[in-house]
């Protein structure tokens, strides 16, 4: 064969040009540069010389930018590693850091001034005050979003009129207190928000499938910076309590009046911002992290549900139990939900898809536990409030769980792609906003604010 | 004759999935067989092929596999799937349906193929 240094050392820049792309993988790269190959080597047959045949082929290989915005286009969860994914104006790029720096410590200031009016205001009234907290903050986390995505009207207006409308249902209707609508309200009124700010952070693309499973990412890796931050003023707070105790000064009144008021919603508007900003971070942990605790998930359902046999009448189950395994099966959603946005969706199937069906499997037996102990305690109590919202919670859960399962063994069969159970996971996502939505609005209604 | 990029655009699904319905194919020869089909009027950016490629893959339509290419390079081959052919059959009814009725609007518009050649 003959030697062509001057070409191969082309290819050699070139390859390292387009590595530098991160839209485009290593295996893109190798894919590609066998074409360019083929392409010269054709040229090279017909007639032109080395120099010639690259530039050729190079030019026909087509402009690399919009290429490399092809390749992201059709793989956002590589769009996701990365800061800026084609600086679409370079001149300026310096300026919107500190900009955009600004504007997000502005906002989580006004998230903090906003809690600290509210604690001041509806202080005395727990429940009211459990009612409006999601509502205190949301504006800022919206507000981000939409400065940085710079939302058209109608997409702010889709967000701000369901907003405006939940916090005035929140507010006007005559809760009995303490009561348990009151509590369900409470605490499904945030769900709703999120998805209102869901709307935000895509920018108004909300039927876009790719786009609300960034939000799927984005609500894991706040998840994981909101825990670090936390983790990590905890400890700055604990060493000034230690210190100021020496000294003879009582932090706790500074700290409930001012600290914990700002610092809680706070840190959720830069844990957005960091986010956003520094997806590449973490990145790499995300699987890790799902893959440590997929295995453990799946011990402790197993657990849960020996102890639940072993616990004979399922009448007797107590209600606090039921409350809390509701709370495990969301957090096993969380679970597959962030395993899947953190799956290369072209892998073929291997041993975590076999563990995730497995904890499919244990999630639905749990499920239909806890679904036979509840029509079991209906029938013998009677309906309410708390035992509708749980048992409705549950069949949404059970129908997600089971279609996912399903989806996964056509997965591991081979006879359907990724595509399709990352399709259903986020299409059914609003259906757990709308009965959020239903549990606020129409459940005092119905319970007459019980 | 150059074609528009809109048209081209839009038929590189049913075309890819076309060829590769004749038999298993790599990147550079499925585009060498776009060249052939269109006499060389088709004039894709070669790299456009590649993400289109990873879609239909995603989509299910083709799976791909890592092969040997006679140089000894690593090189990916694809090849259309049963839910791919079933895309192909219900695109190859739209298109069709489209070109029977430009067809008919060609002939009720009575065009002179002079005049026609002259635009061109």
């Amino acid at each position: 064969m003959e030697l062509h240094t001057e070409l191969e050392a082309h290819i050699g820049r070139w390859r390292g040009y387009v590595q530098r792309r991160q839209a485009i993988s290593a295996a893109d790269v190798e894919e590609m540069e066998d074409h360019l190959r083929e392409q010269v080597a054709d040229l090279q047959a017909n007639g032109l010389d080395d120099d010639e045949a690259f530039l050729v082929a190079i030019r026909r290989l087509g402009n690399l930018d919009a290429v490399s915005r092809e390749f992201a286009r059709e793989h956002s969860d590589r769009l996701w590693k990365q800061l800026v994914l084609v600086p679409e104006d370079l001149d300026d790029a310096a300026a919107p850091r500190w900009r955009e720096l600004g504007v997000v410590l502005a906002l989580a200031v006004g998230a903090g001034v906003a809690v600290k009016a509210g604690l001041a205001w509806l202080g005395d009234d727990g429940g009211l005050l459990a009612r409006n907290a999601g509502l205190l903050v949301f504006p800022f986390l919206a507000g981000y979003f939409a400065w940085k995505r710079r939302l058209t009207g109608r997409v702010a207006a889709a967000v701000a009129i369901p907003f405006v409308a939940l916090a005035v249902v929140l507010n006007v209707y005559p809760f009995g207190s303490p009561g348990s609508t009151e509590l369900l309200a409470a605490l499904h009124a945030p769900v709703v928000l999120w998805l209102l700010a869901g709307v935000a952070y895509v920018g108004g693309k909300w039927r876009s499938d790719g786009r609300r499973m960034d939000f799927v990412r984005f609500t894991g890796e706040l998840a994981i910076y909101y825990t670090l931050l936390a983790l990590g003023g905890a400890v700055l707070i604990g060493l000034m309590f230690g210190v100021l105790q020496i000294v003879g000064l009582d932090l706790e009144p500074v700290m409930e009046d001012w600290i914990l008021p700002f610092g809680v919603p706070g840190a959720l508007i830069v844990a957005a911002w960091l986010v956003e900003a520094k997806q590449n971070v973490v990145e790499n942990i995300a699987p890790v992290l799902t893959r440590v605790f997929m295995p453990l998930t799946i011990v402790m359902l197993l657990a849960l549900l020996a102890v639940l046999a072993s616990a004979g009448g399922l009448v007797d189950v107590d209600r606090g139990l039921l409350i809390l395994m509701n709370a495990i099966l969301v957090l096993v959603l969380c679970l597959l939900l962030y395993s899947i946005s953190a799956r290369d969706s072209l892998a073929a199937p291997g041993l975590f898809d076999i563990l995730q069906l497995v904890l499919l499997a244990a999630a639905l037996a749990v499920d239909a536990v806890m679904l036979t102990a509840m029509l079991s305690r209906i029938a013998e109590f009677g309906f309410s409030p708390n035992k509708i919202a749980a048992l409705g919670l549950n069949l949404l859960l059970l129908v997600h769980l089971a279609w996912a399962a399903w989806l996964t063994i056509g997965f591991l069969r081979r006879r359907r792609p990724f595509g399709a159970l990352e399709r259903w996971q986020t299409r059914y996502l609003p259906v757990y906003g709308a009965w959020a939505a239903i549990v606020v609005v129409v459940f005092p209604l119905v319970f007459g604010f019980a | 004759m150059r074609i528009d990029k809109d048209l081209v655009a839009a038929s590189a699904t049913p075309l890819v999935l076309g060829i590769l319905a004749e038999g298993d194919l790599y990147g550079y020869a499925i585009l060498k067989r776009v060249g052939e089909l269109s006499g060389g009027s088709m004039q894709w950016t070669d790299g456009m092929l590649y993400p289109l490629l990873h879609r239909l893959e995603r989509l299910g339509y083709v799976s791909a596999a890592w092969g040997t290419s006679e140089a000894g390079r690593r090189r990916k081959h694809y090849a259309i799937t049963a839910s791919g052919r079933e895309a192909l059959a219900e695109r190859q009814e739209q298109w069709a349906v489209v070109a029977d009725a430009l067809r008919q609007v060609w002939q009720n518009a009575q065009l002179p193929p002079t005049v026609a050649e002259g635009w061109a």
